[in-house]
């Protein structure tokens, strides 16, 4: 059942995504940065926390999950340290994904040559 | 002088000739319908080299000494290069005149290329200022990507609208005072044209009234109808494209539905997966100089307008909201003809 919602929802929001590209004129880089905003503000509103447990990686590793990490990391930031936390949290919150993109971006990139689509 | 005539068109008394062309294009256009009449492929995009830049370096560069070969001609008999293609400070086309020692003149007309450096060639020819001149551009699918998208590392999905730029590279020279050659009789250079279209993956319909514009400019200057050719060639408007410059003609009175070819449409032969069809200097160059240069040379066409349109947008002036500027020169290659 765990691995039925996060397909259904880690599915409907890369549909979203595609839609968007195919619809509109957004650029990929803006439909991007409207995912990671969209999953703080769901977060802030208390939405995405119930969809992220329902979910688990259906929700947290596409890019509103990124959002929901950022709010999640200043939310608790703030209830720990004040607020500077609240400047704080949000990189703290999503050290490990950023790092693990930097590593792993740079370990693809010595091994794999981008190529033509035939 | 009598070598203007109406508003925009020159008319070349000398015969400037087109006395050789040569062609190249990667694998995408090697499966396409015109695939066996380009001179030079090859299969991975890269060509042997590092990078795609060094391959599209290449593929001018080898384009150009192939139609230098097939004329005869060694750089030294070469007066000047005039050479442009899409990526940043048209940095191929200096590589590759660096390569080749020819007198350079680097020219941006995005994907006009074509047309205009064999307006200004057969200027400079007709004119007595070079005897040989070499016109050629280039255009690589990784390359500009880069230059104008994203980088093919992002694997960003194409839209549905778009076009594919087309892996290619045509050259050819131009001679004054040659006979039994293809002349280049008339050019007529293009405005600037912007309806304010603003979709970058639409260029399509950016650049069809630009096109619109040059074609009836000229046909209104040396007081021909469109069917005094046999073809009326444009460079890349892609299938939407086409539609709407078929009716913009038709909206002033005239018809070139039945002679009417866009390269960007010919280069896949309507492979769905290349969207709207091909695009980029290349596209043109690789058609002109592989396929049409060669039906006029075996005489199965005998007179056609060669009107290669260009997109003069910048990725900065997009990012700035800016609308889309295009360009269309149009040149009129005929043969056995002494204007």
């Amino acid at each position: 059942m765990n691995y039925l919602w996060a397909f259904a929802i880690g599915g409907a929001i890369c549909a979203a995504g595609q839609i968007l590209l195919s619809k509109t004129m957004m650029t990929p880089a803006r439909i991007l940065v409207l995912f990671v905003t969209l999953g703080v503000f769901l977060t802030a509103l208390g939405v995405y926390e119930p969809l992220a447990e329902l979910a688990g990686a259906g929700a947290q590793v596409p890019l509103t999950g990124f959002g929901y990490a950022l709010a999640k990391g200043t939310f608790k930031a703030v209830d720990e340290y004040g607020i500077m936390g609240a400047l704080t949290g949000g990189v703290t919150g999503t050290a490990g994904g950023i790092a693990a993109a930097v590593v792993f971006g740079y370990l693809v990139a010595l091994i794999f040559k981008p190529k033509v689509k035939k | 002088m009598g070598k203007r005539i109406g508003h925009r068109t020159v008319k070349f008394t000398n015969a400037p000739a087109i006395i050789s062309f040569a062609s190249a294009a990667g694998e995408n256009e090697k499966k396409g319908p015109y695939g066996g009449y380009f001179d030079l492929t090859f299969d991975d995009g890269l060509w042997g080299e590092k990078t795609y830049e060094l391959a599209e370096r290449k593929m001018l560069t080898r384009v150009s000494q192939e139609a230098l070969k097939k004329a005869g001609l060694t750089p030294a008999d070469v007066s000047y290069m005039l050479a442009g293609d899409l990526l940043n400070q048209i940095i191929s086309s200096g590589f590759a005149a660096r390569a080749l020692e020819i007198p350079f003149i680097g020219l941006y007309g995005a994907c006009s290329t074509m047309a205009e450096s064999v307006m200004l060639g057969a200027m400079l020819a007709d004119g007595g200022y070079a005897l040989n001149v070499l016109c050629a551009t280039s255009s690589h699918f990784a390359t500009a990507e880069r230059q104008y998208r994203n980088p093919l590392e992002l694997g960003t999905p194409r839209t549905p609208t778009a076009q594919n730029t087309v892996t290619g590279a045509g050259a050819l020279v131009i001679s004054a005072q040659k006979a039994g050659f293809p002349a280049v009789t008339f050019a007529t250079a293009g405005r600037v044209i912007d309806l304010g279209i603003n979709d970058v993956s639409d260029l399509g319909a950016a650049m069809a009234p630009a096109a619109a514009e040059t074609i009836i400019t000229h046909l209104e200057d040396t007081d021909r109808g469109a069917d005094y050719y046999d073809y009326i060639i444009t460079g890349d408007l892609g299938t939407f494209g086409s539609e709407m410059l078929l009716r913009m003609i038709s909206g002033t009175g005239r018809d070139i539905s039945a002679n009417h070819r866009d390269c960007g449409v010919l280069i896949y032969g309507g492979d769905k997966k290349m969207g709207c069809g091909g695009s980029g200097c290349g596209c043109s160059a690789a058609m002109m100089c592989g396929y049409f240069l060669n039906e006029m040379k075996n005489g199965r066409i005998n007179r056609m307008l060669f009107t290669a349109t260009g997109a003069l947008h910048s990725p900065t002036s997009m990012l700035q909201n800016e609308t889309i500027p295009a360009i269309a020169h149009a040149v009129a290659i005929e043969n056995g003809s002494v204007v």
